[in-house]
């Protein structure tokens, strides 16, 4: 088994500034969302996280990413 | 001065100036529409006919400093549902109808003479119903600049374009907003109603006006600066809504798999990345438009925007979600100015950006219309629709009528009125909301999207059935409440999320009327407005056999989370056990 897991990031809304939009990264075997967060250093001081997905499905941040899997990443938006 | 009832009559053209009954003392918004239209209007009337009746009422703080407060009610029984409506809007017409202190303004009867359109303006002493020939056949922007000219800037405007002159079932009744912009009394042909009346316009007098009294000022304006401190806090209306507009929702909402495209056969759309909030931000900025606009006075939010062309030329403002959804994932349009070109003209002519939207996702379908043909559809609402042709007759009656003329099944329709945005198979809470509302599927009337998909209020997993019925009861029992107020609806994402909130705004209703409702009293008003206007609703022949959705939702699979409607009757029947 590869020690490594190969996951897409989305980031969302004022995540964007200064990151990306959308990018492929490596990732230890049974790494979770929050390594994934410290990995890419949002501003979470400023913009909480509001919502989680993890291949369309809502997810809480100790979730244990698996190869393949695509992680969407959202602060607290709203409209109507 | 007490608040007065203003009473018109299209009849004899007459008016009369009432005192308030006290039953209606404590009622605004659609607290009062409700109430009026289920106590004065038969519920089998025919809803372009002279026993319908519209009811315009602004919410209980319209017209104070209360930050978000500038909604304006109004009441009839629709000719696209055949059910009740209650539909508010922003704009300056709340406020300035509360300073006059114009309780409601209720207008009943159809002239005889219909050979012409009339003006209706209201004074604090007087009602004037005037022939306007020279404005029939206009559209909205014309009667906005006539009536400017005629009194001031600041004059409060309702007005109809020509397919509300048509009576068409996708035409809005469109309100002046304080930069002379539009915003939209829209869902279930209210503009219809308008045209059946003979009514072009309505102004109200914006420079003999006083300033709303308070029982309690210093209560009020403590109460005031806690509210408005909430709603600049909270990370959804103070940061979100302002940076992107509601339109910040299609990303999120096509992750989850709930964002409508192609008429209704899959739950996310190719084109969510070039027509997302986050690419309008971004065009808005580089060409020099405003990302924060309010659509009336005390709005602190200011989700609305102004969005120029690539050469900084003004496109559009209001630029909202479900437009931008109908247009560009459910209709196919992949570019964003496009869509804000359709949306410009749809504001001048009046007419609804679901129901038009929809609408143009059935007339593909039914072979009318290329998938994403957006030259096309500008041409057909400027040319056809505008015009009444046979062709924009069919487009004009909504999509529920478009269906039934070409023989499809795949109708995306509640008690006929188009569903919004969401997916109901998808986010079921917010399905839920859609079958059950007495108004038709309409996405506000109950924003299970919020706890669904937002994380707003806790979560509840979209794709389950569990606790959603309760969910959609409780929200819509406070939405009706909320709506009473004259507060905008996004006040709910404070609301659900800040604990201090909701207690502020009951506090500022005690202060101003120096009463002392408690929020189980909010709670019992929200669930009697509900019950009032369920019941017109049965009166009206929709049963719980219309608490359904279209029947292709229950055994066509939604991709990309091949989800299907999957309630029952008797789940569904639950919601009004309370
Ligand atoms: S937040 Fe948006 S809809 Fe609400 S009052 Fe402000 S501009 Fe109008």
């Amino acid at each position: 088994m590869p020690n490594k897991i190969k996951v897409t990031i989305k980031l969302f809304a004022q995540y964007r500034e200064g990151k990306f939009k959308i990018d492929k990264r490596s990732y230890e075997n049974n790494s979770t969302i929050k390594d994934v967060l410290d990995d890419i250093g949002l501003d979470l001081g400023k913009y909480p996280i509001g919502v989680l997905m993890v291949n369309g499905r809502h997810v809480k941040e100790d979730f244990a990413l698996e190869d393949g899997q695509i992680l969407a990443i959202f602060p607290k938006v709203g409209g109507g | 001065m007490a608040d007065k009832v203003y009473r018109v009559n299209m009849s004899n053209l007459s008016y009369k100036i009432e005192e308030v009954p006290a039953h209606w003392m404590g009622l605004g918004g659609r607290g009062l529409t409700s109430t009026v239209i289920a106590e004065e209007v038969d519920p089998e009337c025919h809803p372009l006919g002279p026993n319908n009746k519209m009811v315009f009422a602004p919410g209980l703080l319209s017209g104070t400093t209360a930050a978000n407060s500038g909604r304006n009610s109004l009441g009839t029984k629709s000719p696209l549902t055949g059910g009740i409506k209650e539909s508010n809007v922003g704009g300056t017409m709340a406020g300035i109808m509360a300073k006059l202190g114009v309780k409601a303004l209720i207008i009943e009867g159809i002239p005889e003479d219909d050979s012409t359109f009339y003006h209706i303006h209201i004074t604090k002493d007087n009602v004037m119903i005037e022939a306007v020939p020279e404005l029939v056949g206009k559209d909205n922007f014309f009667v906005l600049d006539a009536m400017e000219e005629k009194y001031n800037k600041k004059v409060a405007v309702m007005t109809i374009g020509r397919p509300g002159e048509m009576k068409m079932l996708i035409s809005n009744i469109s309100v002046r907003d304080p930069k002379g912009k539009l915003r939209s009394h829209g869902r279930g042909g209210v503009g219809a109603v308008m045209g059946s009346k003979k009514i072009k316009c309505i102004t109200v007098d914006a420079e003999n006006y006083k300033e709303v009294t308070y029982a309690a000022p210093e209560k009020f304006k403590e109460a005031s600066k806690i509210f408005t401190k909430a709603l600049q806090e909270n990370p959804i209306s103070g940061e979100g809504l302002p940076a992107f507009g509601t339109n910040v929702l299609v990303n999120i909402i096509n992750e989850a798999g709930g964002l409508p495209s192609h008429n209704f056969r899959s739950g996310s759309s190719e084109n969510a990345e070039a027509i997302c909030g986050e690419t309008m931000a971004e065009n808005i900025k580089e060409r020099h438009g405003s990302t924060t606009h309010g659509c009336h006075a005390g709005c602190v939010i200011q989700c609305s925007q102004t969005y120029n062309d690539k050469d900084g030329n003004y496109l559009t403002s209001g630029f909202e979600y479900e437009m931008i959804w109908a247009f560009g994932a459910n209709f196919g349009i992949s570019d964003l100015d496009q869509i804000a070109k359709i949306d410009a003209l749809m504001y001048d002519l009046g007419v609804d950006a679901i129901e038009t939207g929809v609408t143009f996702g059935v007339a593909v379908d039914a072979g009318l219309i290329e998938f994403g043909d957006g030259l096309r559809a500008f041409e057909i609402l400027e040319k056809e629709v505008a015009n009444g042709t046979p062709l924009g007759r069919i487009i004009g009656g909504a999509a529920g009528n478009l269906g039934k003329l070409y023989g499809l099944v795949r109708v995306p329709v509640v008690k006929n009125q188009s569903i919004p945005a969401y997916e109901p198979r998808a986010i079921k809470g917010q399905g839920i909301t859609y079958v059950t509302t007495p108004m038709g599927a309409d996405h506000t009337a109950g924003y299970a999207v919020a706890t669904n998909i937002l994380n707003s209020g806790g979560h509840i997993d979209p794709l389950q059935k569990e606790g959603q019925v309760e969910l959609s009861r409780n929200l819509q029992i406070a939405s009706a409440a909320v709506d009473s107020t004259g507060m905008c609806i996004f006040v709910a994402f404070p609301a659900l999320d800040d604990p201090k909130c909701l207690p502020a705004l009951i506090d500022m209703i005690n202060a101003r009327f120096g009463i002392n409702l408690t929020a189980d009293d909010v709670t019992n008003l929200g669930a009697n407005i509900l019950k009032t206007e369920h019941e017109f609703n049965i009166k009206a022949g929709l049963t719980s056999a219309t608490d359904r959705v279209p029947e292709f939702m229950k055994y066509e699979t939604l991709p990309p989370t091949n989800a299907i409607w999957d309630f029952t009757n008797e789940e569904i029947d639950e919601f009004w056990n309370f």
